[in-house]
């Protein structure tokens, strides 16, 4: 596949450079003749290519849209989620509204007043009303969409401590993440990079009553259906927790403490039985299956089935690992979640069984 | 009022001009003439843009055929490339420097510093600009910080790699990535000596707009290009300074142990001593002008657009003063927007709800400029040259992209496309491929000004549709891989399997992206060869009424050989009739600016 594209590209390119030599013959004979200034005959030319030029730009939309718009994020898995969702096609309803209609009035009057000499342009310098009209529109439909963006904003910012969430460090340094959950009295254990020791990575200060119960994993498992609040801490440069599938990102800044709360709403296993996930899967392990071709030939080992999990991405650069800096999230039914969570150690045993 | 003063000094100045001889180095090297050191903006920004381009081509590669070996990537980056495969670090270099040098070197300093250099003075009818010396200081030191910019991709711990926008601890640390060592150093001392050359530059502007015009060039009169280059000034001695501020506090918390943007880091294996500064502060200052700068790359633009299209239409523009007002608006506005960039910086949520109110204020003006474009066109008399195209096709990407940011200056939906290739394809868009065009249409609008020739007509059309096609073709399938999830600055994207079916997405980007890279030699040949063989130009080759066209095509000191034109009438009579339906001068459908009202003419507010 590849191999085809690059020679498809080396074809184009042979083609680009066979018309560029044919077009330097071109313009070395009319250089003599023209005056490098369009007539006519060059204005109605790029006219037609105005128009062919719309149709060509239409056409890439409604092929984007048509197959790309498939590649968009499955349904939200968060609570909030829906609501950005809902906001978001609102947004590119309006947007694309506006995108057809202008775009065409651009193409179409390139085409239609290409210049004929002896013609008249009209002399239209102003109208006030016109230009009050296209100033209120705009100030409209933007008022309607600040409002609903602001409304749902503060609905996904402040958040609600009266529901009691569920506390969860996600800690970040070159190039891993790292959770640690706040125990049974839901309140992280105090920690800076001070104290950071020996197999006391995430540096929790073991004098503090609270740090005891803390739990740190390598995965992140969340019970559905229950407010999450994150806080978020890094221990070297600036990293951005970006949670695509729960439309939520925030952050990680060393020096102070960031957070972004949700509620999971859709579980692993419920995302992988999903038909958007069923078939996203299956055709990445079509292609896995391609790459693994290609592999076995060379005398490498295939490429695993592909298995869908929700994951945690680092989105904002962070080193040179930074394109593989990521966690896998785990979302399940609370009793799996208590049971799991069960079988981790906490810190304070941790550090005692060290000593 | 001053042209009383005005007068005196002309002659003075007319006796000089034509007793001097001048020296080689004094003409082309050192020169103080506006026309000269306007060539050599632009000649210069080219190079740069060349480099620049060059690198998103290879990057591009990268991502298309993520860890496979060219040879070109071995001959280009060397030890960077080993067998030919692209390096992490270098693939970040790439990314660093090509915004850098795209953001202030091309877009900058090639568009505003060309443009605003030769037609400040040209089209508001001074004899060059207030001071001569202060713009050949201005223009060197912007070659200096070139040379120092480019000097940093041949260092042994790489160039600058944090990101164009170098955010701290990652551009502070040398722990933390390779080219945050001579390599940043190098990135904030060009960038420092940058600054400096655009402030002197930018006061030039200012001083000589608002003290030279011409007698009867009153504001109101002034082509909006000059509006434009005129309000960018201003944005960029209001901005800049404070990127100049958080580059020396940067380089403070690098050398000598200050703690600014730095607090509490552990890495390698041992804490910092740092304590207290704050990351989200750098940001602030950063996006103080990094904001602001996006305007500093597209008002010019707006401005050559302005005046191209009105000219290539045969229609005044319309609305000019709806026009000078929206320029004004954005330049307000620019400057209580940056908080956009942040929204998921970890500031406070009210701030993202202060800052999405003024992003999204900031699209007005910006849809007023929209539709006044087409209205332009609406009922014109279209002489499709190549400017004229690459005007059409600013106002097309500049629709296009500006309305994505709709989407992204919306802090909610911010959450999930911030960092995204969404954002990517917007900005590109909206402020890259659309200054670009602007500059292009410039190009070939004012080339006969500039080099006394005509570029080739015919190759402008090929560089135009090619362009055109490969632009969109590059940047409008990006917004679907964004809104996918996929996050921008990454070296691969097959790391984990869950982007592999957005990889053939990713070729197709890659292809378009070398032809329209490809197609852009089509230009340089025809830049570089109309400068010695290009056909000779008339002195108003596109029948315009702004003052340039009034000089011969002969570059000479001071612009006129005479005395300065005078100025009666605003840019834009262009197929301007009396009662009975004829043009006001007869058989020609433009008045120039310095020629007097005539009889039976129906008198305009401007």
């Amino acid at each position: 596949m590849t191999v085809f594209l690059v020679i498809i590209v080396i074809a184009l390119l042979a083609v680009t450079g066979w018309q560029m030599s044919k077009i330097f013959q071109l313009s070395r004979d009319s250089s003599a003749t023209s005056s490098q200034i369009a007539n006519d005959k060059d204005n109605k030319t790029q006219g037609i290519l105005m128009l062919a030029f719309a149709v060509f730009f239409y056409l890439l939309m409604i092929f984007c849209f048509w197959y790309y718009s498939k590649l968009y994020l499955p349904e939200a898995a968060s609570e909030h989620g829906s609501k950005i969702d809902t906001l978001l096609f609102i947004s590119i309803g309006v947007i694309m509204f506006v995108q057809v209609i202008t775009q065409a009035l651009l193409f179409w009057f390139s085409y239609k007043y290409k210049g004929v000499e002896g013609t008249k342009a009209l002399f239209y310098a102003d109208n006030d009303k016109l230009e009050f009209i296209w100033t209120i529109i705009p100030v409209i439909v933007l008022s309607g969409l600040i409002i609903y963006g602001l409304f749902t904003w503060s609905d996904i910012m402040n958040i609600n401590e009266d529901e009691d969430p569920m506390v969860v460090e996600i800690y970040a340094r070159q190039f891993s993440w790292t959770s640690r959950y706040a125990g049974a009295d839901n309140t992280l254990g105090s920690a800076n990079v001070r104290f950071i020791d020996g197999i006391n990575q995430l540096g929790l200060d073991e004098s503090d009553p609270y740090a005891g119960d803390d739990i740190i994993t390598t995965e992140l498992h969340l019970p559905v259906g229950k407010p999450v609040l994150f806080k978020f801490r890094s221990q070297d440069v600036l990293h951005s927790a970006f949670f695509p599938h729960f439309r939520a990102q925030m952050n990680v800044v060393p020096g102070m403490i960031t957070q972004f709360g949700f509620t999971p709403s859709i579980t692993t296993e419920e995302m992988r039985a999903s038909d958007y996930m069923i078939d996203k899967v299956k055709t990445i392990n079509a292609l896995r299956e391609e790459n693994s071709k290609e592999l076995i030939a060379k005398g490498e080992v295939a490429l695993d089935p592909y298995e869908f999990d929700y994951f945690l991405l680092c989105n904002k650069i962070c080193g040179q690992a930074h394109y593989n800096m990521q966690m896998k999230i785990i979302v399940e039914s609370e009793e799996d979640y208590k049971a799991w969570l069960e079988g981790q150690q906490t810190f304070g045993k941790t550090m005692a069984a060290q000593k | 009022m001053s042209a009383v003063g005005h007068e005196i000094l002309d002659d003075a100045h007319d006796d000089h001009v034509h007793h001097h001889k001048q020296t080689f180095i004094e003409k082309y090297i050192f020169s103080t003439d506006h026309k000269m050191i306007s060539k050599q903006y632009l000649i210069t920004g080219l190079l740069m843009g060349v480099i620049g381009i060059l690198m998103s081509v290879l990057f591009r590669m990268q991502l298309a055929w993520p860890e496979q070996s060219f040879a070109m990537f071995e001959f280009l980056l060397g030890k960077w490339a080993p067998n030919g495969v692209m390096s992490p670090e270098v693939y970040l270099a790439l990314v660093t420097i090509h915004g850098t040098i795209m953001v202030f070197f091309v877009l900058t300093a090639g568009l505003s510093g060309t443009f605003s250099n030769l037609l400040i003075p040209l089209q508001i009818g001074a004899r060059d600009m207030a001071s001569g010396l202060l713009n050949m200081i201005s223009y060197w030191l912007f070659f200096i910080s070139c040379v120092i910019m480019l000097s940093s991709l041949f260092i042994e711990s790489g160039p600058a790699s944090a990101g164009w926008t170098i955010y701290p601890p990652l551009s502070a640390l040398p722990q933390a990535i390779g080219g945050s060592g001579l390599g940043m150093t190098l990135w904030l001392s060009s960038m420092a000596i940058f600054i400096a050359s655009s402030l002197i530059g930018s006061l030039n502007f200012i001083v000589t707009t608002i003290n030279l015009r011409t007698k009867g060039m009153s504001m109101t009169r002034l082509p909006l290009t000059i509006w434009a280059f005129f309000v960018t000034a201003i944005i960029g001695v209001v901005t800049f300074p404070v990127l100049l501020s958080a580059a020396l506090l940067l380089i403070m918390d690098r050398s000598f142990g200050t703690s600014f943007f730095l607090s509490d880091i552990f890495i390698q294996g041992e804490v910092l001593s740092h304590q207290g500064g704050s990351p989200v502060l750098f940001e602030h200052l950063f996006w103080f002008l990094g904001h602001p700068e996006v305007y500093i790359v597209i008002l010019p633009a707006m401005g050559i657009v302005s005046e191209i299209m009105a000219t290539n239409a045969r229609k005044p523009i319309f609305g000019y003063r709806a026009m000078i007002a929206s320029i004004l608006a954005i330049a307000f506005l620019s400057t209580i927007v940056w908080g956009h960039h942040m929204f998921v910086s970890g500031m406070n949520p009210f701030l993202g709800s202060v800052f999405t109110f003024t992003t999204l204020l900031i699209a007005i003006p910006s849809a007023v400029k929209a539709f006044n474009w087409l209205t332009t066109l609406w009922k014109g008399n279209l002489q499709m040259n190549p400017a004229m195209l690459f005007s059409i096709g600013f106002v097309s990407t500049f629709i296009t992209g500006g309305l994505t940011g709709i989407i992204l200056g919306d802090s909610t939906l911010d959450i999930n496309v911030h960092d995204t290739y969404f954002v990517i394809a917007h900005f590109h868009l909206v402020m890259g491929i659309s200054a670009l065009y602007g500059l292009l249409a410039g190009i070939y609008h004012w080339f006969p000004k500039m080099f006394g020739r005509m570029m080739n007509k015919n190759l402008g059309f090929v560089h135009f549709w090619v362009t055109a096609i490969g632009a969109y073709g590059v940047f409008f399938p990006m917004h679907f891989i964004g809104m996918a999830g996929l996050p921008r600055r990454y070296y691969t994207n097959t790391a984990f399997p869950y982007f592999d079916d957005l990889a053939n997405v990713n070729v197709i980007i890659t292809v378009f992206a070398l032809i329209t890279a490809g197609i852009q030699l089509v230009f340089l040949y025809n830049f570089f060869h109309s400068i010695f063989f290009g056909k000779k130009a008339v002195q108003n080759p596109w029948r315009a009424n702004s003052l340039e066209w009034t000089t011969p095509v002969e570059h000479l000191h001071g612009n006129w050989p005479g005395e300065i034109p005078s100025v009666y009438r605003w840019p834009y009579d262009y197929s301007k009739t009396n009662e009975d339906g004829e043009y006001v001068i007869k058989g020609q459908d433009f008045i120039p600016q310095n020629v007097p009202l005539q009889e039976n003419e129906e008198v305009m507010s401007h």
